[in-house]
């Protein structure tokens, strides 16, 4: 007896495994942000034309079928094209945006590490400009012998 | 703003090419309406011709199978309102072409294709379509908008269009005109 309820939990599991393997891996909003409304222009989930809800549907229905969010993105470029996707085409203007950040990105760290190398020089010419005026090198901000003594003169003036 | 010469150059080409690639995104999303032109001047214009999947069955389908044949394109969609309206007037007019030689031929844009034979099903039509799914082969024709229709003599050149849907006067006024010179 013991044997066959084991049996029976044991089918049970193994059929159990499979059957949440296949329930739906996605849902309507995890799909719809990625997606456009291929008339309008706009995200799916802010979109309701005619269009937008015929879309939403397929999108409902593929998910029943248990349909992964790639499969389902898949159904849709063949439903709708490639624009579907809200993600820039991979030729004409579209092109631009994927090449203009390969572009942007290391020649803004090359202008970044330029100017902290500057900014570094400068740095160190002024440490070491202080550093002359301490030791009583004439720096840019050293005081003359004239000057010097005129301001000893007031101080003393002020200490009577 | 006071801006370094060593700089100056390479700012300012960088701004020109910035500007240039906005001109060029504008320039290639708009609409082109050289075909509606000479239409309308009288000089028809040979009309664009791809390669399509059939709708609703196996393999693929060009305007160019139609040759020596006048042809109805008209562009559809399923969600689209006014191309439900229109259908029934189409499969009237297929008919009247057929007797002719002539046929219509849908194009249906931007479409679940379940959705999309249910649709034919519904209305009983009866002439063939191809897809473009992504708008790629209607842009040649300028369309914007749907329902669009273009009338394709049986020498392959557009001698009216519809931007918009079509009816029963404007099918008058162009129809006998290509099924006599078929004829």
């Amino acid at each position: 007896m013991r044997r066959g309820a084991a049996a029976v939990l044991l089918a049970f599991f193994a059929l159990a495994v499979p059957a949440v393997a296949a329930t739906p891996r996605t849902t309507l909003p995890d799909v719809e942000d990625e997606v456009m409304c291929v008339e309008c222009g706009t995200a799916l989930n802010v979109s309701q034309s005619p269009v937008a809800n015929q879309e939403r549907e397929l999108i409902r229905r593929l998910i029943a079928q248990g349909r992964s969010k790639a499969e389902i993105k898949a159904a849709l470029v063949d439903s709708y094209g490639p624009d579907v996707l809200a993600e820039p085409s991979d030729s004409g203007i579209g092109v631009a945006a994927w090449w203009i950040p390969v572009v942007l990105v290391p020649l803004g760290l090359l202008v970044a590490l330029l100017a902290a190398r500057r900014w570094r020089r400068r740095g160190a010419a002024a440490a070491a400009a202080g550093a002359g005026g301490v030791a009583g090198a004439a720096g840019p901000d050293a005081l003359d012998e004239a000057d010097a003594r005129r301001l000893d003169a007031e101080l003393s003036a002020f200490d009577r | 703003v006071h801006v370094r010469p060593r700089l100056y150059w390479p700012i300012t080409l960088a701004a020109a090419a910035l500007v240039g690639l906005l001109a060029y995104g504008l320039a290639s999303k708009g609409t082109d309406d050289s075909l509606d032109q000479s239409v309308a001047n009288g000089t028809p214009v040979t009309a664009p011709v791809s390669t399509l999947p059939r709708l609703g069955a196996t393999g693929t389908g060009s305007l160019a199978d139609y040759r020596g044949r006048p042809v109805l394109l008209n562009v559809w969609a399923s969600w689209c309102d006014p191309c439900q309206e229109e259908m029934p007037l189409l499969e009237k007019a297929h008919k009247r072409m057929a007797a002719a030689g002539g046929t219509v031929l849908g194009v249906d844009v931007q479409d679940d294709q379940e959705k999309a034979l249910g649709f034919l099903r519904s209305k009983r039509i009866t002439f063939p379509s191809l897809r473009d799914r992504d708008r790629a082969y209607v842009h040649e024709f300028g369309v914007t908008g749907y329902p669009e229709s273009f009338l394709i003599d049986a020498r392959g050149r557009v001698v009216a269009l519809s931007r918009g849907p079509v009816d029963q006067a404007w099918l008058d006024a162009h129809l006998p005109k290509v099924l006599r010179e078929r004829a």
